[in-house]
């Protein structure tokens, strides 16, 4: 592997440092936030010090200033996904969530018709589900779901059936459950040989491996940053340019116009008229940091490390606790990312956790905001363990011990 | 940072890996459905009241340890009881989930410790507190049987019965 040093990040990262019930913490929760790498936290302090204002419009120096970093950092999300049409694709969100509520209420009001079919799948996530059904309810569409297989990936065997009507078809990228890789290239050929169009929810997808929009041929693509050890507060979609400008603004206020009267108003052209109100403008230069921190390790060697890490996980789960841990995702690290939730006999995820945090160990308890998904496979809730890339296979090793000492403690 | 022996202690394993009173009861039994959306918790609580009397009780569900066993110990410690000692024990257990972790470890004559005094077996629960995520997980059973009391006919009306 070039020049990633895994252990490098790690001393990047402050947080890793925490001691919690008298062990240095380790961290398992990426795909719920990732840690914070230090020259992150300095690209924001470096901006309250120096260049706070709002943006846009100002005359002064430092209005300009703050304006450049704001603009900068669309141009930076630009490129680390090889956007198209370059930052004029790019709208600042609040995070994944309203990135999908923005598409929903924008382009769904507006282009779908009482019976069009929105076509999701069983994997995912609730923002990714309740805008859909928002619009169902409003406009009557019909929303319907590609199934997950028992081998815990999307089975297409009847996907030209499914698509019928189908107008947008909208999946994750990676499952935050199963760690699934959906082969979302083959996906947004399907869609537009049927004529719609396809929507990625990239929370994961876009923070653990490497994005090439022009290769992938999608149309949408909403993600966070907080997932991407960038700060919280700030999301992104992106869209084709010629679809954006069909689609009418989500929330009207200031920043978002062209002109305002005492008839009506004119909303802007471009990604802003997506962005009404004051943008979180820290945490673009914040954002814009991590993205040169990522672009700095390679994210296609980020993907391999996780991949690594997955694997040998999975490896010695299966080994140490044969029939009592049963993996809810693949058992491989084919088109798999490193998210492994873990269905364990006989003690609740919370009771798991609970048991794991006495070791410092960070796995979250519960539904991952995908209850269709948990329903499919029969279950209320999973723990979950996560790498990033300061993710070490210590990490693992005290993640084991945790689960011996849980599972002897209910055995 | 308190220990897991003071939440996980051996009466309350015991009765999360056997609980008491499983199962469910027929009408006129009253059936009320508690959730805990945050974790998906699910209790379900038959009550059946006789002549003032909670006569049996029987729970169906799943969740964590701390939610099962606290149904497990909640039914065996109020079945047979009056409606008033009954509402008595739930307050009391309520109160003992409120109070501050401090306040646990106070001695004799604190009214943490008159609660555990009567609470008997249930006070195994009592390092729940220390725990606060968990004090919804051990106080789902006992809200939904509150809820249970509140839908039984009053006294005298026998309609139905
Ligand atoms: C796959 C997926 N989609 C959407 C989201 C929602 O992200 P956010 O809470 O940042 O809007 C998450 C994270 O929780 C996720 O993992």
């Amino acid at each position: 592997m070039t020049a990633f040093d895994p252990r490098g990040v790690r001393t990047d990262v402050p947080l890793t440092r925490r001691v919690i019930n008298g062990r240095t913490i380790t961290y398992l929760d990426s795909a719920a936030s990732s840690l914070t790498p230090r020259t992150v936290i300095e690209a924001m302090d470096r901006y309250y010090e120096n260049y706070h204002a709002n943006v846009h419009r100002g005359v002064y120096q430092t209005a300009n200033e703050a304006t450049t970093i704001y603009e900068g950092a669309r141009d930076a999300v630009a490129r680390f996904l090889n956007a198209p049409g370059g930052s004029s694709e790019i709208v600042f969100t609040k995070n994944t969530t309203e990135s999908f509520n923005l598409i929903a209420r924008s382009w769904g009001a507006t282009f779908l018709n009482p019976g069009d079919v929105v076509l999701l799948t069983e994997m995912e996530h609730h923002a990714n589900i309740v805008p859909w059904f928002q619009l169902r309810d409003t406009q009557g569409i019909e929303v319907r779901f590609i199934p997950v297989g028992d081998d815990f990936r999307l089975d297409l065997s009847e996907i030209d059936e499914l698509m019928r009507d189908v107008k947008l078809v909208s999946v994750t990228g990676m499952s935050n459950v199963l760690g699934t890789i959906a082969p979302v290239r083959q996906l947004a050929d399907v869609a537009h040989r049927h004529g719609a169009l396809i929507a990625v929810d990239g929370a994961q997808s876009v923070a653990h491996s490497s994005t090439d929009l022009v290769g992938l041929d999608i149309d949408f693509l909403a993600f966070s940053a907080h997932k991407m050890l960038g700060p919280t507060g700030l999301g992104v979609l992106w869209a084709r340019e010629a679809i954006l400008d069909a689609m009418p603004p989500f929330m009207g206020g200031g920043g978002m116009i062209l002109d305002v009267s005492l008839d009506g108003f004119t909303p802007a052209k471009g990604p802003s008229r997506f962005e009404a109100g004051t943008p979180p403008i820290a945490q673009t230069a914040g954002f814009s940091a991590a993205l040169k921190y990522l672009e700095g390790l390679g994210m296609a060697n980020v993907a391999a490390y996780e991949k690594e890490l997955t694997g040998d996980a999975l490896t010695r789960l299966a080994l140490e606790f044969e029939g009592r841990v049963r993996i809810i995702g693949p058992g491989d690290t084919l088109e798999r990312g490193g998210v492994i939730s873990l269905d364990v006999e006989g003690v609740h995820p919370h009771d798991v956790a609970q048991v794991l945090d006495q070791f410092g160990v960070c796995v979250r308890p519960g539904h991952h905001c995908a209850k269709p998904l948990m329903k499919r496979f029969g279950l209320a809730a999973t723990a979950r363990a996560s790498f990033g890339p300061y993710s070490l296979v210590e990490d693992t090793d005290v993640l084991l011990e945790a689960l011996g000492h849980a599972v002897k403690m209910f055995g | 940072m308190p220990g897991l022996d003071e939440l996980y202690r051996e009466i309350i394993l015991d009765h999360y890996r056997s609980p008491r009173n499983r199962g469910e009861l027929p009408p006129p039994a009253v059936r009320v459905e508690g959730f805990n959306p945050l974790c998906g918790d699910e209790i379900t609580v038959y009550a059946q009241v006789e002549n003032g009397v909670l006569s049996d009780i029987k729970l169906t569900g799943h969740g964590c340890s701390i939610s099962q066993s606290s149904s497990s110990l909640m039914s065996a410690a109020v079945k047979g009881r009056s409606l008033e000692e009954v509402r008595g024990t739930i307050a009391t257990f309520k109160h003992l989930m409120t109070a501050h972790e401090e306040r646990l470890d106070e001695g004799p004559g604190s009214s943490v410790e008159a609660d555990v005094r009567r609470l008997g077996e249930l006070a195994a629960l009592a390092g729940v507190v220390k725990f606060p995520v968990r004090i919804k997980c051990a106080t789902l059973a006992w809200n939904t049987l509150t809820q249970a009391l509140d839908e039984i006919p009053v006294v005298g009306d026998t309609s139905g019965v």
